[in-house]
């Protein structure tokens, strides 16, 4: 009985972290005063460039890096675009999403029907490379070691991004000129900050960011490759929304994709609990199945309403978001 | 003593527009040096080429006797040239030490160093200013924004600093405070440069002044061996009538009048708080009071354009609470309000002059097409009558300069024939000349028995342009001053809040002797 509870963790855990390294790489961005709508697509590219590559090298480390630099490369389009052109931020985001989804597709139709064929994970080295990791001492605890101590190196990885994001934008003065950057763009400029280097930069890192947790999905996925069905899935889509949800914090951030990751599992699961416990949850059986994949973006949307409601100045949202600057504005 | 800065035959062009011709003009160590002219004289410009935003054309700049070349902003720190810049370039969501840490750049990666406050703090100790260090800029009043602004740049070295407009936003106590400072800094021998419209001020503060006009430079002279009538005639090029004039007019009866006027503003906070008053025909009421004390809210709630928590607002014996702005506009209530940044509110940028006179009238026409003819006969006759300077009735409004832009906005709301004008900041940031024609106006109205809601800021033109001054602070009426016999002193007083004369002799000030609330009358006669 509490296998199914100890299990249904341990899936959360593994669904929230991609949507950690989305959300966390929005963040950067916006932080920044930018704002992407591209993280689909850029998590896409991520996800097939990086996936690709680590199964030609059979490792996982090359397979991250290339799905960091590939995303990274999609961010410095947009940044070109946003911050060197002025074009309209959420049109180039827009744009960024579709041709990112249609990459993935075009590249993994493409190695299907390729003499190769589609490579798999299956037993290789890189799979090993992606298993559970027990931290010792720690995995020991009963529920909790399981849950949070046994988990892949990019489950660690992600949460360590997230912290150290956090200690980035509050302790350290390139953080503080950024969040300066994002909030009035102006007055860093006339302190001497190169705004467009700083915007350059933590753009390009932040869908790097997003690009591992495109790997990260691929490799969640076992690597198979449907050629109607996207391994991100509207993830991207849900980071943006967790961004607002998590006040702009990467801390939060942790929390947030936690809870989301709980309603992406029940997807998976409410079979599961209602045989596990027939009294109490055996109405989880009647609800369609439809619903639970729907219910993460129903979530999203109440989100989005209660946060737009909620104006107050304890909100972290970057005064000058969605805005190009340009110094000679005034 | 040397000279701080020199400039030399300093030339710059935009295009074919000729911004600064063959400037000279020298800043001598440890003196405050005031930098007079007209709107688009050319000071700005001349100013952003010192603080390295703009390159000279042409010409060169010394600072301590050696040649430089200022390429960026980095380097005119460097040089130990800082601006305090008109617009506040603030972080509104940080703390005091978190936007004077940006700029530093000694201190490390982190921001934990206790030598940077302990700095901060000496230095802010040594000029006299108040300041928390831990204060978030959004919750400051604008002249401790502005005291940040100036820490700022003494923070960052400079000697050398220029002042763009500082008083344009200070009530007169924190102008006597900021004068103070200046002086303070001169004596510890920086250099100052202070831009201003302001005669009073240039005769208070500076000890010499230089004039630009059009782009050229007219000469200096030393602020003791002057007269603001001769400062005028420099800069204008012209004679010019410096008293404001103010016709005494029979009044009306109240035109409008409020009651108990209560309205939040946008974050639900009380912006007016039981106002009352009233306006007569052929008067011009002034209201004063510190920027942000609700002046906005009380216009925005007469026009109808925000919602009124409680309170009466009756204009010729009707009640016009809860009407559309539509409405109101028809019964001879208009409101033009010059926002900070001029052309937000009222006017369409982009659109031609004629398409913004039809902005207001458009439901006259019949039928689904505008008339056009009509509206361009009515933008030339509002060009022909307030010498609005433009090439043509099609240009679009924001290529217009600051004041021509006004007159076409005041222009239009004259137009409509009102008998009570709701005008707010009607010469913010114009320059003399365009100022005068701006109050000519305004006594041309009142003069018709137009009742006129003046919102300014210069309590200089309120007292010798205004009938009646009426003083908020906090949204709250601190008094109605009769502008003959007053002082600038009281009204500032007033408008800080240290001086509250509602209750007086008897009578409240804000309600008429003669008022059409039948019911309230024996209520104000007690």
């Amino acid at each position: 009985m509490f296998d199914v509870i100890t299990l249904f963790l341990s899936s959360v855990i593994i669904y929230s972290i991609p949507l950690l390294y989305g959300t966390t790489g929005e963040i950067m961005i916006e932080k920044s005063g930018s704002l992407n709508l591209g993280v689909e697509g850029t998590m896409a590219i991520g996800a097939v460039a990086g996936y690709v590559a680590a199964c030609r090298t059979n490792s996982l480390f090359v397979g991250v890096l290339v799905a960091f630099i590939s995303a990274a490369l999609v961010g410095a389009v947009f940044a070109f675009l946003t911050v060197t052109l002025q074009a309209n931020q959420n049109v180039t985001g827009l744009t960024i999403t579709t041709f990112g989804v249609a990459f993935y597709y075009f590249l993994g139709n493409g190695l299907s029907n390729s003499e190769g064929g589609w490579p798999m994970l299956g037993n290789t080295t890189l799979a090993a490379q992606f298993a559970d990791i027990k931290i010792p001492l720690l995995s020991d605890i009963p529920v909790l070691g399981p849950v949070l101590f046994t988990k892949n190196i990019l489950v660690y990885f992600g949460v360590l991004i997230a912290v150290l994001m956090w200690l980035y934008f509050a302790k350290t003065v390139p953080g503080l000129k950024l969040r300066a950057i994002g909030e009035n763009p102006g007055a860093a400029d006339s302190l001497g900050i190169n705004v467009t280097l700083y915007k350059y930069i933590h753009i390009m890192i932040g869908s790097g960011i997003m690009g591992i947790g495109g790997i990260y999905m691929g490799l969640n996925m076992g690597g198979t490759f449907e050629g109607s069905n996207c391994w991100i899935n509207g993830y991207g889509w849900i980071a943006i929304a967790l961004v607002i949800f998590a006040n702009w914090s990467p801390a939060r951030a942790i929390l947030g994709t936690v809870v989301f990751g709980l309603f992406s599992t029940l997807r998976v699961y409410n079979v599961a609990f209602a045989t596990a416990f027939p009294g109490v949850l055996g109405w989880l059986n009647k609800i369609p199945a439809h619903f639970f994949s729907a219910l993460p973006f129903i979530i999203t949307l109440i989100v989005l309403i209660l946060s737009s409601m909620r104006k107050n100045s304890s909100s972290g949202e970057p005064a000058a978001i969605g805005r190009n600057y340009y110094r000679e504005d005034r | 003593m040397g000279n701080a800065i020199e400039l030399r035959g300093i030339s710059k062009s935009f295009g074919s527009v000729a911004a600064n011709r063959d400037i000279n003009l020298t800043l001598k160590e440890g003196e405050i040096l005031a930098l007079l002219g007209e709107n688009g004289s050319g000071k700005t410009t001349l100013m952003n080429m010192l603080s390295g935003i703009y390159m000279p054309d042409s010409g060169s700049i010394f600072v301590n006797g050696n040649k430089v070349n200022i390429n960026s902003p980095e380097q005119a720190a460097r040089l130990g040239i800082g601006m305090v810049h008109q617009h506040f370039k603030l972080v509104e969501r940080f703390t005091a030490l978190e936007n004077i840490r940006l700029g530093l750049k000694e201190g490390g990666k982190f921001l934990l160093g206790k030598d940077t406050r302990k700095y901060i703090q000496d230095t802010a100790a040594k000029f006299g200013f108040e300041i928390d260090p831990d204060k978030l800029v959004c919750n400051m009043s604008v002249s401790e924004k502005q005291t940040l602004e100036i820490l700022k740049v003494i923070c960052y070295g400079a000697k050398i600093i220029i002042f763009d407009e500082p008083t344009a936003v200070l009530t007169v106590q924190e102008i006597d405070k900021l004068f103070d400072v200046m002086r303070k800094m001169r004596q510890d021998g920086h250099s100052l440069i202070i831009i201003t419209h302001k005669l009073n001020e240039v005769m208070e503060i500076s000890d010499r002044v230089a004039v630009l006009r059009h782009g050229e430079y007219i000469g200096s002279v030393e602020t003791a061996k002057t007269s603001e009538k001769e400062l005028t005639e420099l800069m204008v090029g012209r004679r010019i009538d410096l008293d404001i004039k103010r016709p005494l007019m029979d009044k009306t009866h109240p035109l409008l009048e409020i009651r108990d006027l209560t309205v939040k503003n946008d974050e639900g906070a009380l912006a007016v708080d039981g106002m009352n008053f009233y306006i007569r025909g052929g008067e011009i009421l002034g209201v004063a009071g510190i920027a942000g004390s609700g002046q906005k809210e009380l216009c925005e709630a007469i026009a109808g354009l925000r919602p009124i928590e409680r309170g009466q607002m009756l204009h010729e014996g009707e009640s016009i609470v809860g009407m559309s702005p539509k409405k109101i506009l028809e019964h001879g209530i208009s409101m033009s309000f010059i926002p900070e940044d001029r052309l937000g509110m009222g006017l369409a940028p982009s659109l031609s002059i004629t398409d913004n006179m039809m902005l207001k009238n458009y439901t006259e026409a019949k039928g689904i097409f505008v008339d056009r003819k009509a509206a361009r006969k009515e933008a030339k006759e509002a060009i022909d009558k307030l010498e609005i300077v433009t090439p043509s009735t099609e240009t679009p409004v924001r290529k217009l300069s600051g004041g021509n832009v006004q007159k076409v906005l005041l222009g239009r709301e004259i137009k409509s024939g009102p008998n009570v004008l709701v005008t707010a900041y009607p010469v913010r940031g114009l320059d003399i000349n365009s100022s005068y024609m701006i109050y000519d106006i305004l006594n041309e109205q009142k003069k018709k028995g137009v009742g006129i809601l003046f919102v300014g800021e210069d309590l200089d033109v309120m007292l010798a342009l205004c009938d009646k001054i009426m003083v908020m602070c906090h949204g709250r009426l601190q008094g109605v001053v009769n502008s003959t016999n007053t002082t600038k002193e009281d009204i500032g007083l007033m408008m800080t809040g240290a001086l509250n004369i509602v209750n007086k002799e008897g009578k409240t000030d804000g309600i008429a002797a003669d008022s059409a609330f039948e019911d309230k009358k024996e209520e104000a006669d007690v």
